[in-house]
């Protein structure tokens, strides 16, 4: 495979041992954790060009570039991030980490807990995205960077650019919030929790001792993916893609319940490709996270006020067909910035997904993400 | 580098004061913002919809909102701005009266643009039986994006009966100059109307 001149090329994740303590949210402590980190391009000497990339639900370190040179698929957010592209790794010094809590590779529930010597599995406490800033804010301190040129992130990933501008004020330039939500909804967390009950009613799941048991709660996992792709695109592209097509060439109905239509097929498949790459408790406390986030709450319910102590600029970003995480939602994030001063821009692009769009490559949310990414890389140059 | 800012737009920064806050509704590419905040240090945002113009906002490092101007200022609070300006976009609100009394609650004081439909060169065009096309309205009646013109007569009957104080007034024809003509008949000679307004009290 010949590597594209806009392709970060191949990369090796480095895994990065945190020694300090970490108060969580939920009041235990993690006295040390490990995070699987990538990294792009170069920091300067200045160390004031770093980027930090914040990842959703399913996300992890592998945002640009190949593992392997025959690797089939790049990193989760190859579209935006390589040599020339709006996320430009021959301006920026890019870093993306597999959260904590997560399964692929940082400390988490598919990791040994060091003071029982076994799988963390249901034992690792449920995280909260104050707790990924925070940890994010000590490999900021391993890597030498104080402040972020930008932190950048959608949906979940949204969720923890705007925790940064409120917990670390000084430690945030830009803030680019994508396709986000001040708060997930009750219809929002009513989806996390069937996808919860999906894993935790799994004959599998073992009370999430499944490795132990040396089987893995596969069904529970892959109907909460399947549920999650429905959300994450609209009627009209579901309409587009699959209509009422079936698979099988002939027309006829089979009168059973093997896999008949196309859109059948297309969240098997997705359900079963997540199955191989992800892990149940990880997806559990993913969720949780979720439906946790509220940084207006101990500010009143008021957002305003939450930001009222953030000093970074923001770029918040929706799409218009995303129903799962809304413009009206953006909006909302919009409006507290404005009531509070902030500086902000907001666009909302003319999509034809929904949720997924915020990982295509459409030209106007491109243009958008460039003409404001160029300016932080002339300001972070100097 | 900068290329030189138009001179209607020239004329409204004059009247706004250094470091203020504003909301500039319809700012294309950000234009009028830009200068502002280059030579007044103004702080503010714009409210734009079209795609390239947000775009070129972003580019140019101006606070810029995709959003409709129809679709009202609900998301703003009481005098939460200095100024909340409109250049030339009034006649082309579904309810222009409405966004107007919006501006005011939003914005300490209002500066608005528009096209005078009262200037000689529409009347004759309606003589001859014909929607005029000027060189301020250049479009045809179909395919206009201005669908609530006013002459400065109509707009002055709407700022009485709504009881808005007018604190500036500007006048000018196309090449946004005035000129003895516009003062002696400022409804037939005036070709872009420049109104600040507030609520009285």
């Amino acid at each position: 495979m010949a590597v594209a001149a806009d392709s970060v090329g191949v990369v090796t994740p480095r895994r990065i041992a945190i020694a300090t303590p970490l108060l969580l949210a939920c009041g235990r402590v993690l006295p040390g954790f490990e995070l699987m980190v990538e990294t792009y391009g170069t920091l300067n000497v200045a160390r004031s060009n770093a980027v930090l990339i914040c990842h959703a639900l399913s996300g992890d370190h592998h945002a640009a570039g190949y593992h392997a040179a025959d690797d089939r698929k790049p990193g989760w957010w190859d579209s935006a991030i390589g040599p020339g592209k709006p996320i430009d790794t021959t301006k920026f010094f890019v870093v993306c980490l597999n959260n904590l809590g997560g399964c692929r590779g940082s400390t988490g529930p598919t990791t040994i807990n060091p003071e029982t010597g076994a799988l963390w599995g249901p034992d690792f406490p449920i995280v909260t995205v104050r707790d990924w800033v925070a940890s994010q804010a000590l490999l900021a301190d391993h890597l030498g960077i104080d402040v972020w040129a930008a932190v950048i992130g959608g949906s979940l990933g949204g969720m923890q650019v705007m925790q940064w501008t409120i917990d670390c004020p000084n430690r945030v330039r830009h803030a680019l919030v994508i396709a986000a939500a001040p708060r997930i909804s009750a219809q929002n967390i009513a989806f996390n929790e069937i996808a919860r009950q999906a894993i935790l009613s799994d004959p599998d799941f073992h009370g999430g001792r499944y490795i132990e048991a040396g089987v893995r709660p596969e069904r529970g996992l892959k109907l909460a993916r399947m549920l999650g792709h429905i959300t994450y695109l609209s009627d009209t592209a579901m309409r587009a893609r699959f209509g009422r097509m079936l698979r099988d060439g002939d027309g006829q109905y089979n009168f059973n319940y093997d896999v008949e239509f196309e859109v059948e097929s297309y969240l098997r498949h997705q359900g079963n490709s997540f199955v191989d790459r992800f892990d149940g408790n990880t997806y559990l406390l993913m969720t949780k996270a979720l439906d946790y986030f509220d940084p207006a709450r101990e500010y009143g319910d008021d957002l305003a006020g939450a930001f009222r102590t953030a000093t970074a600029r923001f770029l918040v970003i929706s799409f218009s067909v995303d129903w799962r995480f809304s413009p009206a939602r953006s909006r909302e994030i919009v409006n507290a910035l404005i009531a509070a001063g902030r500086d902000v821009s907001y666009a909302m692009i003319d999509s034809q997904l929904g949720h997924d769009d915020f990982l295509m490559p459409i030209p106007q949310y491109h243009a958008v993400l460039r003409n404001y990414l160029d300016r932080v890389a002339a300001e972070s140059a100097s | 580098m900068s290329t030189p800012l138009r001179p209607d737009l020239q004329l409204i920064s004059g009247w706004i004061a250094p470091g203020s806050r504003i909301l500039d509704l319809g700012c294309g590419d950000g234009a009028l913002l830009a200068h502002l905040a280059r030579t007044r240090q103004v702080r503010g945002y714009g409210l734009e919809i079209d795609d390239d113009n947000v775009a070129a906002c972003v580019a140019a490092g101006i606070n810029v909102i995709q959003a409709d101007v129809d679709d009202g200022l609900a998301a703003f609070a009481d005098r939460s701005f200095d100024y909340v300006v409109m250049t030339q976009a009034l006649q082309a609100l579904v309810r222009p009266d409405q966004v107007l009394a919006e501006m005011l609650r939003v914005g300490r004081e209002v500066i608005v643009t528009f096209p005078n439909f009262g200037h000689w060169r529409v009347r004759v065009a309606l003589l001859g039986g014909h929607m005029p096309h000027t060189p301020a309205l250049p479009a045809n009646w179909y395919d206009t994006e201005n669908i609530h013109l006013c002459t400065l007569a109509d707009f002055d009957a709407l700022c009485r009966d709504s009881h808005w104080q007018v604190l500036e007034r500007a006048l000018l024809d196309r090449s946004h100059r005035t000129g003895a003509s516009i003062r002696i008949a400022p409804n037939l000679f005036c070709e872009i109307a420049l109104y600040k307004l507030r609520l009285p009290g």
